[in-house]
């Protein structure tokens, strides 16, 4: 009789046809990020928790705490970009930018198991620093689309949004501090409902309430980016950057807020219509390094690799959302 | 465009049924092959498909479906479900409640004494978060159907169930202590769909604000 071990709920073993399949996938990723000169890093899964806190205060809630022998709090990185911070503050404090590294690495986060969503995940990314926007985003939106066309992914399409544009229009039309925060909880949770409640209680007049409650349910082409004015700029700066395959898979997304608190500009989410939650995203964080002491502007990406893997079954079964 | 645009509808079966049906009726979605069959839950062709209101998220999270409708109180319960909410369709109204035996107030008496209380629902996360939110000690004890019978059998000292009319909760002997939330249908999408089929959506959602409008 077999005996059954199990292993902890959400996460799982990987056997040799699977791994043959995800190897082809990382390998391709691989070699677009060696083309455009990225370079791979490797850092422990393991961090101190103070680290990670420097980089997002949010980030001092991951899944997996445990202490060392002198009772230091360790954590289980929850995504690559805050360790990259650190390395480039500390092993590249004074290399000339732009630096340019990629990985392919697991991350820990506590997630409800149900497909396509794990404990420990594998993601491939890069993270581009030292190069501002726009072109720092353009050439990240770039790698990203090479990379998903050298995986044999066809049916992609990728949500760009701008983290400070809804901000900038909480400005524009004077919101004050105070009622923020319950603005972009909804937001931010995806309930144009609660959004629509909580503007309709400021009382802004009728120009203003349409604005802050129809600008972030934008989507499309780059004709949705009038309806924001001058909180797109960013957005057609980028747009502008884009080489047109890159275009023209871009759909813009004015309401597209990620949970991620160190976003400054730029976000993008990619989706695929095989399968129903994005397959990855990343952004802007202009000011994520400095808080570890080298203050560059930086974009990145990461691309969950089991997700990519279902999608490109899904694809080739024909399957539809 | 005209009736769900080609998208794919979870309609809850139960209570906002009737009203969902006759809201795709004045949209000019076909609703006679659901109506007619109460075993069937899949309609292809008219892009239906039937299940319980508290499955919807589920389906549209997971893009099974590409909208759904339910009601306010199952996205509650289920807050963390990655879907969009997009919109009040505000027939189903109801609202969330605490209520305990009519007289004293057994639930102040058990709080009072025990240091916690013990409350019956069906909606074990709303009432945790009800009543941590609120500073008090709760032990929430989860039951799948007839709430009222916990209070009057002693399982617990109160309930956190949804009311309507408040009729079953009366001839239960059980009066409202306290009010959570109140509930209507909402639209609900998935958020890969919501990007990828835009247009479909954002034309449907038109047609549906100018139907509750006009009902």
């Amino acid at each position: 009789m077999t005996t059954i071990h199990p292993t902890p709920s959400g996460t799982r073993d990987v056997l040799p046809d699977e791994m043959r399949e995800v190897h082809a996938i990382a390998e391709a990723m691989r070699g677009v990020f060696a083309a455009r000169g990225y370079g791979e890093i490797h850092t422990p899964a393991l961090e101190y928790e103070q680290v990670l806190i420097r980089g997002d205060p949010a980030a001092a809630d991951p899944a997996y705490k445990l202490f060392d022998e002198q009772g230091n709090v360790l954590v289980l990185r929850s995504d690559m970009t805050i360790p990259i911070a650190r390395v480039v503050s500390t092993r590249y404090a004074t290399a000339q930018p732009p630096l340019r590294f990629c990985y392919v690495a697991h991350a820990y986060r506590s997630v409800r198991p149900q497909r396509g969503q794990d404990r420990e995940m594998l993601q491939a990314g890069i993270e581009l620093v030292g190069e501002p926007a726009p072109g720092g985003t353009a050439e990240a939106l770039a790698v990203l689309c090479e990379a998903l066309d050298a995986i044999g992914l066809a049916g992609y399409r990728v949500g760009l949004g701008d983290a400070s544009l809804y901000p900038a229009l909480l400005d524009a039309h004077g919101v004050p501090a105070a009622a923020r925060a319950a603005i972009l909880h909804e937001l931010v949770t995806r309930d144009f409902v609660g959004l629509e409640r909580e503007i309709e209680r400021l009382r802004l007049g009728a120009e203003a309430t349409d604005a802050l409650v129809g600008v972030p349910q934008r989507r499309g082409g780059a004709e949705v980016l009038d309806a924001a004015g001058a909180a797109a700029a960013g957005l057609r700066a980028v747009l502008a950057a884009l080489p047109a395959a890159v275009a023209g898979r871009v759909i813009f997304d004015l309401g597209l807020a990620r949970s991620l608190a160190y976003y400054t500009g730029a976000v993008f989410e990619v989706y695929d219509a095989a399968l129903g939650a994005p397959l990855g995203g990343g952004g802007r964080y202009d000011d994520l390094l400095g808080r570890f002491g080298r203050g560059l502007p930086a974009a990145g990406w990461a691309l969950n690799v089991e997700r990519l893997h279902i999608a490109l079954v899904g694809e080739r079964r024909g399957e539809k959302l | 465009m005209s009736g769900l645009n080609g998208l794919t509808l979870a309609v809850p079966r139960g209570a906002l049924m009737r009203q969902t049906l006759d809201l795709l009726d004045r949209l000019g979605v076909s609703t006679d092959a659901v109506r007619s069959n109460e075993r069937r839950l899949l309609f292809g062709d008219a892009g239906i498909v039937t299940m319980r209101p508290s499955d919807v998220p589920t389906y549209v999270e997971a893009g099974a479906a590409d909208i759904g409708i339910t009601g306010k109180d199952v996205l509650a319960e289920q807050f963390e479900r990655a879907v969009y909410e997009l919109l009040d369709l505000r027939f189903g109204p109801c609202v969330m409640v605490v209520a305990s035996t009519a007289g004293d107030d057994r639930l102040d008496e058990a709080l009072r004494r025990l240091g916690v209380m013990r409350v019956a629902t069906k909606y074990p996360r709303v009432a945790a978060r009800h009543f941590e939110r609120t500073g008090r000690q709760a032990e929430i004890v989860e039951v799948k159907g007839s709430v009222e019978l916990a209070p009057l059998t002693g399982l617990a000292e109160g309930i956190v169930d949804l009311t309507a009319t408040g009729t079953t909760l009366r001839e239960n002997g059980l009066v409202v202590r306290e009010e959570i939330l109140a509930s209507t249908a909402r639209l609900i999408a998935n958020p890969v769909a919501h990007k990828l089929k835009a247009a479909a959506l954002d034309d449907l959602v038109g047609r549906m604000r100018e139907a509750i409008a006009r009902a």
